[in-house]
């Protein structure tokens, strides 16, 4: 019965952001920026149902971007789908080769291993300037989207619905993974890890499972951004970028995979309300937000709503 | 490379080592403590940098003598330290206590991210620096090679003196000795009479003005960008995980390392320079899992 409430919420959500975005132009950008974002706290919800946060995932965004960015300037034909293809590889054998290292941390240690290795490559990326383009990034034509050359507005459409798509196959992929005994494997690593090693599992081959699934989601984000914008920038492996994705998962809690997208759309009202009303506390807001949900609802906004129901019913 | 350069690099990695390390001491200070690693002590290095610099600027037209600067960067961080690692703790923290330390961590981090703001509130993106100090102190030169006396004699002293302060503190005074106490086990040490939650305000206030005096030291060297919290945070991280958690003494030895290597590759592999404190953290940590100094643990099941 639940199941079919969110599903049908889930449906009705995306016709309504689907109708919006064909008839406004100018929401089409913010929409498939609202569905990056989600895909990319997604990637951070997988974690967290390890109980783990990771303070540097956005250094797969600017993992998977750059691979973009690098293939369209070599390969001036190549097709969006394939550059996104190899952005998201990328991305993910970037994330099983970190998380080799990683899995054997846990909680402290594995958030802010992450938030240095992500310093470390963004730092680099600004140095060397001759093959990223520095903090100004790399630019790139527009590439043609199933062997067809589009118009600026008729690719953006394009890729609202690859968008649209993808978030919708991961959101059921991911809801699958979490339900699979793989799934559940790894919610053990937040529950009792020892006794997980007791059965006879290795904790830290679901975990870096559980890793790369996540680095590629956030890279999957990293991708299509780049692609909308046909620019990639060191901005998007800042650790502020990272906080953005931790603070969205954390909104929507790591009980569904649909709270992720529930996060990012409060992220983006959130974000709008300070673009018109306080232009120089971005932050501020967020941190103070982030402060009151861990306060208040500290299993997301999810979880939250279904404890009220549970008090309502009984 | 030759010696006069190598001289050079050491005594500037000692010098930024002194700084890595006052930070770094604050920060697992906190972590022995609480079991929390603090991310807006980043921010009270900045801040305590920024207001240093203010306090410089101000008093600069008065025509202080060089002692009186110098004091007046102690002046800031022991006020502002004090005060804002008290603040946090006594205003938020306290409230999140018995939490997940994860969920502890975000909220450091969230407060990270709003004195972000505040900072650029109040001192702009404008660089800020005071490096009127550390010409007023002079120079001396050791086998032909020209070091600042800031560097060679002021900032490894007041590192080295916190130090022993630190261990004397720790050892000998009854605040210090509780600290150790609830260290060790904070149901036992409240059983026996000790006021946990003062322990607690008095650590992150002593922490608080650790962090600040490492920002405060570091203004009459470094220009003062937004930013410079966030990377202080992460490099003395680096430290205290190489040292192992809430390890005093081998965050020193931590602190040395990293911080000769940076100032090595400053000089040899100019690109490498950002690289270097991870790069020095990973290599401690593949062979020794949770840092040089660590202790074991038993498992809990």
């Amino acid at each position: 019965m639940r199941h079919l409430s969110v599903f049908r919420l889930v449906v009705a959500a995306t016709f309504l952001l689907v109708a919006v975005a064909l008839a406004v132009p100018w929401a089409r950008v913010p929409a498939i920026s609202f569905l990056c974002f989600g895909l990319a706290a997604l990637g951070l919800t997988v974690l967290m149902r390890a109980g783990q946060v990771s303070f540097g995932h956005a250094m797969y965004a600017a993992i998977g971007g750059y691979t973009v960015a690098f293939l369209a300037r070599r390969f001036p034909g190549a097709d969006a789908l394939l550059l996104a293809l190899a952005g998201v590889l990328a991305s993910a054998v970037c994330g099983a080769v970190v998380s080799v290292f990683l899995s054997r941390y846990r909680g402290i240690f594995f958030g802010m291993l992450n938030l240095g290795i992500s310093m470390v490559l963004v730092s680099l990326i600004g140095k060397l300037y001759t093959h990223t383009g520095g903090t100004d990034g790399l630019r790139f034509e527009r590439p043609t989207m199933l062997g067809m050359t589009l118009s600026r507005g008729d690719f953006e459409i394009a890729m609202l619905v690859l968008v649209v798509v993808l978030a919708l196959a991961a959101l059921w992929l991911v809801q699958r993974y979490f339900d699979s005994a793989a799934g559940q494997l790894l919610a053990a690593i937040k529950t009792n890890e020892t006794r997980l090693e007791y059965i006879g599992v290795s904790a830290r081959r679901v975990l870096v499972q559980g890793y790369v699934v996540s680095a590629a989601l956030v890279g999957l984000s990293g991708v299509l951004l780049a692609l909308v914008q046909g620019l990639v920038t060191p901005e998007a492996g800042h650790w502020l970028r990272s906080g953005e994705y931790v603070f969205i998962a954390i909104l929507g809690g790591s009980a569904t995979a649909v709270g992720a997208f529930l996060g990012a759309a409060v992220f983006e009202i959130i974000k709008l309300t300070a673009a018109a009303y306080f232009t120089n506390a971005w932050q501020s807001l967020l941190g103070a937000t982030l402060i009151a949900v861990l306060f208040f609802a500290p299993d997301g906004l999810m979880a939250a709503r279904r404890a009220r129901r549970k008090d309502v019913s009984s | 490379m030759n010696t006069d350069l190598l001289m050079l690099a050491v005594v500037d990695g000692l010098s930024y080592a002194g700084l890595l390390f006052l930070v770094s001491l604050g920060l697992t200070l906190i972590c022995g403590v609480f079991g929390v690693i603090n991310v807006a002590h980043g921010s009270l290095y900045a801040i305590g940098g920024y207001s240093a610099a203010s306090v410089v600027m101000w008093l600069l037209p008065k025509q202080p003598s060089a002692l009186l600067l110098v004091a007046s960067l102690f002046v800031v961080a022991l006020v502002v330290g004090g005060l804002l690692g008290a603040a946090l703790r006594v205003l938020l923290l306290r409230h999140f206590q018995d939490r997940d330390p994860i969920l502890q961590l975000l909220v450091t981090f969230a407060v990270f991210m709003v004195l972000e703001d505040v900072q650029r509130w109040l001192w702009g993106a404008t660089p800020m620096t005071a490096s009127e100090i550390t010409s007023r102190l002079g120079t001396s030169d050791i086998l032909g090679v020209t070091f600042m006396n800031y560097q060679l004699y002021l900032v490894p002293g007041v590192a080295l003196l916190a130090f022993v302060l630190l261990q004397l503190l720790l050892r000998h005074s009854i605040a210090g000795r509780q600290i150790v106490a609830v260290i060790h086990n904070r149901e036992v040490a409240t059983a026996l009479g000790i006021d946990a939650a003062r322990v607690g305000t008095l650590t992150f206030a002593l922490a608080g003005v650790l962090g600040a005096l490492g920002g405060a030291l570091s203004v009459p060297t470094t220009s003062f960008v937004p930013g410079l919290g966030a990377e202080m945070i992460v490099t003395s991280f680096a430290v205290i995980a190489t040292a192992g958690l809430g390890q005093v003494t081998g965050a020193l030895i931590a602190a040395v390392l990293i911080g000769v290597s940076r100032s090595i590759a400053v000089y040899t592999v100019p690109e490498l320079e950002v690289v270097m404190p991870y790069l020095m953290m990973v290599l401690v940590l593949l062979i020794r899992p949770h840092g040089l100094f660590s202790v074991a643990t038993a498992r809990k099941i």
